[in-house]
C-alpha cells in the first residue's frame, strides 16, 4: 500500500506543478464572476443561472483535467523510459496501475474541492443559502464519478497508442453517456428487434454516469438525496472501477515497455 | 566610435529599418482605417449598434435564442422537462412555453379576464388567481399536468435508480421566485431580438414581480426590434391598464394592436384568432367599464368570432347590449 500511496503522490505534485488545473480554475471563476456582474432587470437575486452556468464550467473542467491528466501517466512514463527503473524497484505493474489511478483520482478530488468551495462561496453570496449538505453529496458524487472516468482513460491508455486519441475517445464516450445514458431504453423500445436487444445491452453494459449530475437538484434547491442512494451510487462506481482497473492491469501485464 | 565594432553598427542600422517600416505600416494602417471605416458601414446593412454576438454569430444565434427560450421554460419548472426523447410530452407548438395555453381562452370573458396566453409560465399563474386555483402544483385534469407527466412508470432498474438523483416532481416558481426565468429571457431576446415571445413573456412576470419600469422598458426595446408586433402591443397594453391605470393610452395601444392584427392577419389562411380574441376581449372589457357599451358590444362580437368557444361570450354580448339600449337616466 506504501508503494501505491508513494506513486500516487507524484501524481499529486504533478497536477501541482502543471499549469491545466490553474488554467482551467482561473476561466471557471473568470467567466462566473463576469457573468455574475451583468445586472438583469436590476435584480440582484437572480442567482439560478449563474449558479447553472458555474456547475456547467466545473463539470467540463473537472472531466477536462481528469482525463488529461490521466491519459499520460503511463504512456509518459513509457516515452521518458522512467517505467524501466520504476519496475526495478520492488514495485508490480499492478502497483503502477493502482498508484497511478489513485494519484490521479485524489489529484481529481482536489481539484473538485477548490472548484467547489468556489462554487459554494459565490452562490451563497448571491442568495444567501448554504446548503452545505447538499455540497457535500454533488461532490461526492461527482468524485465517484471522476474514479469510473479516471480507470476507464487508464485503460485507454494501455490500449491506444497516443495520449491525443485516448483523451478524444474518453471524452467522447463520457459525453455520450451523459447525454443519452438516460435514454438508451427509450431508443431501444422504439426499435425493431435485434437492434433493440443490442442497445438495450449496451444500455445495461455502460456505466450510468448521468446518475451522479445532481447539479439541477443543486439549481433548483431540490431536496436532499437519501445517503443511502449515494452509498449504492459509490458503491456502483468503485466496482466499476475496480473492473476497468483489473481489465487496465490486465491490459499493461503484456504489454511490452519499449516503444 | 572606436569601441563600437561594424556588426554592432550593422545590426543597429538593421533595427532602425525595420522599426521604421514598422511605424510606416502603422501609420498606413490607421489611414486606411480611418478612410474605409466609414464606407464600411454602408457594405452590410448592418447599423453600428448591433451587438458583438450578432456580429460573431450571425443567424446561427437564433439557435441559441431558442435554446435559452426553452431553458426559461426548464427554469419555470425548477429543472423537471422533458427532453427530445420524452417526444411524447413536447409540445407541437413551436415554443415550449406556448403549450398548453389555448385550452384557457374560452374563460377569457369571465372569472380570468383573458389573463391566458403565450406560455405555461403564464396560464399557471393565471390559474392560481382563478377559481382553477392549483397553486404550485397543477391538478391531475389539466393538460398541461398531463403533458407534463411525461416520465410514467420506470422501465427497468436502472432507470428507478437513476430517478433517485432526479427531479420528478412537475412544480412551477412561485413566491417572487419567477425572477430566475428573466436572464434566460433576456438572452434569447437579445440573441434573437425577432422573437416576439422572449419580450412578452419577461415582460408579464416583470409586470407580475412588481417590476413595471423595467417591463415597460424591455416591451419597448421589443417593439423597436418588431414595430408590426401586435402581440408587444398587447402586453404593452396590458402594462398600462392593469400597472399604471392610463386607460386613454391602453385604448389608443390595443386599437394599434387591433389594427396590426388586421394588416398582417386578416389575409393570413391560418390567422392568429387566439391573438385576436385575447386582444379584442380586454379592449371590450375596459370599455365596458369606461361605460363605452356600443364599442365593447363590437369588441365582443369580433372576440366571438374568433374564439373557438362563441357561445360563453354569447351571454355577455346580449346583457351589454341590452344595457346600451336602456335610456341613461338623469342624475
Amino acid at each position: 500500500m506504501n508503494i501505491v500511496t508513494a506513486l500516487s503522490g507524484v501524481v499529486i505534485k504533478e497536477l501541482y506543478r502543471r499549469k491545466d488545473f490553474y488554467v482551467l480554475f482561473i476561466l471557471t471563476a473568470l467567466i462566473t464572476l463576469v457573468m455574475g456582474s451583468i445586472s438583469f432587470f436590476n435584480d440582484a437575486r437572480i442567482a439560478r443561472y449563474l449558479k447553472e452556468i458555474c456547475l456547467m464550467l466545473i463539470w467540463i473542467s473537472a472531466l477536462v483535467i481528469a482525463t488529461t491528466t490521466t491519459a499520460r501517466q503511463i504512456p509518459a512514463e513509457r516515452e521518458n523510459r522512467t517505467i524501466f527503473p520504476l519496475l526495478a524497484k520492488p514495485v508490480t505493474r499492478w502497483h503502477v496501475v493502482a498508484g497511478k489511478f489513485l494519484g490521479c483520482w485524489l489529484a481529481s478530488g482536489m481539484a473538485l474541492v477548490v472548484f467547489y468551495f468556489f462554487f459554494a462561496v459565490v452562490s451563497g453570496t448571491r442568495d444567501s443559502h448554504w446548503p452545505l449538505l447538499q455540497y457535500a453529496q454533488i461532490v461526492l458524487l461527482h468524485w465517484a464519478m471522476l474514479a469510473v472516468v479516471i480507470s476507464l482513460t487508464l485503460l485507454g491508455s494501455v490500449i491506444l497508442s497516443a495520449p491525443s486519441s485516448n483523451m478524444t475517445i474518453c471524452l467522447v464516450f463520457v459525453l455520450g453517456i451523459l447525454l443519452l445514458g438516460r435514454h438508451l431504453n427509450q431508443v431501444a423500445l422504439e426499435q425493431p428487434e435485434p437492434i433493440r436487444s443490442l442497445i438495450y445491452l449496451v444500455y445495461y453494459v455502460i456505466p450510468h454516469l448521468e446518475w451522479y449530475d445532481v447539479r439541477d437538484l443543486i439549481i433548483y434547491e431540490h431536496k436532499l438525496i437519501a445517503w443511502s442512494d449515494c452509498a449504492l451510487a459509490g458503491l456502483y462506481a468503485f466496482v466499476y472501477s475496480g473492473f476497468l482497473l483489473m481489465g487496465t492491469w490486465l491490459a499493461f501485464r503484456r504489454k511490452p515497455l519499449h516503444l | 566610435m572606436a569601441g563600437v565594432s561594424t556588426q554592432t553598427f550593422a545590426s543597429v542600422k538593421s533595427r532602425t529599418i525595420y522599426f521604421w517600416i514598422l511605424s510606416l505600416l502603422l501609420v498606413l494602417s490607421f489611414t486606411l482605417a480611418t478612410v474605409l471605416q466609414p464606407r464600411a458601414g454602408t457594405w452590410t446593412s448592418r447599423s453600428g449598434a448591433e451587438n458583438v454576438l450578432k456580429v460573431v454569430l450571425g443567424d446561427g444565434r437564433r439557435l441559441f435564442a431558442n435554446h435559452f427560450f426553452v431553458q426559461a421554460d426548464v427554469s419555470f419548472h425548477s429543472g423537471y422537462y422533458p427532453s427530445i426523447f420524452d417526444h411524447t410530452a413536447l409540445p407541437k407548438d413551436s415554443s415550449p412555453m406556448i403549450a398548453d395555453s389555448e385550452q384557457h381562452d374560452e374563460h377569457a370573458g369571465h372569472a380570468c379576464q383573458g389573463e391566458h396566453d403565450h406560455n405555461s409560465a403564464k396560464c399557471s399563474d393565471d390559474h392560481a388567481g382563478c377559481a382553477h386555483d392549483h397553486g404550485e402544483k397543477g391538478h391531475e385534469h389539466d393538460p398541461h399536468e398531463k403533458a407534463m407527466s411525461f416520465l410514467g412508470t420506470p422501465r427497468d432498474w436502472v432507470e428507478a435508480f437513476g430517478r433517485r438523483f432526479m427531479i420528478t416532481e412537475h412544480t412551477h416558481l412561485s413566491a417572487g421566485n419567477e425572477r430566475e426565468m428573466l436572464p434566460w429571457l433576456k438572452l434569447s431576446a437579445e440573441l434573437d431580438p425577432q422573437r416576439v415571445d422572449s419580450y412578452t413573456v419577461a415582460a408579464y412576470w416583470l409586470r407580475t414581480l412588481g417590476k413595471v419600469d423595467e417591463a415597460e422598458r424591455f416591451l419597448r426595446d421589443g417593439w423597436r426590434n418588431n414595430p408590426n408586433s401586435y402581440e408587444i402591443l398587447f402586453e404593452l397594453g396590458r402594462l398600462y391598464h392593469e400597472a399604471r391605470k392610463d386607460i386613454e393610452r391602453t385604448r389608443n395601444i390595443w386599437e394599434l394592436a387591433l389594427a396590426k392584427w388586421g394588416e398582417q392577419q386578416a389575409n393570413s389562411d391560418e390567422p392568429d384568432l387566439r391573438a385576436l380574441s385575447q386582444i379584442a376581449i380586454h379592449l371590450g372589457r375596459m370599455e365596458e367599464s369606461e361605460g363605452r357599451l356600443v364599442r365593447a358590444v363590437e369588441l365582443l362580437q369580433l372576440a366571438q368570432k374568433a374564439s373557438p368557444n362563441p357561445e360563453v361570450l354569447a351571454k355577455d354580448i346580449e346583457e351589454l347590449k341590452h344595457k346600451a339600449t336602456l335610456p341613461v337616466k338623469a342624475p
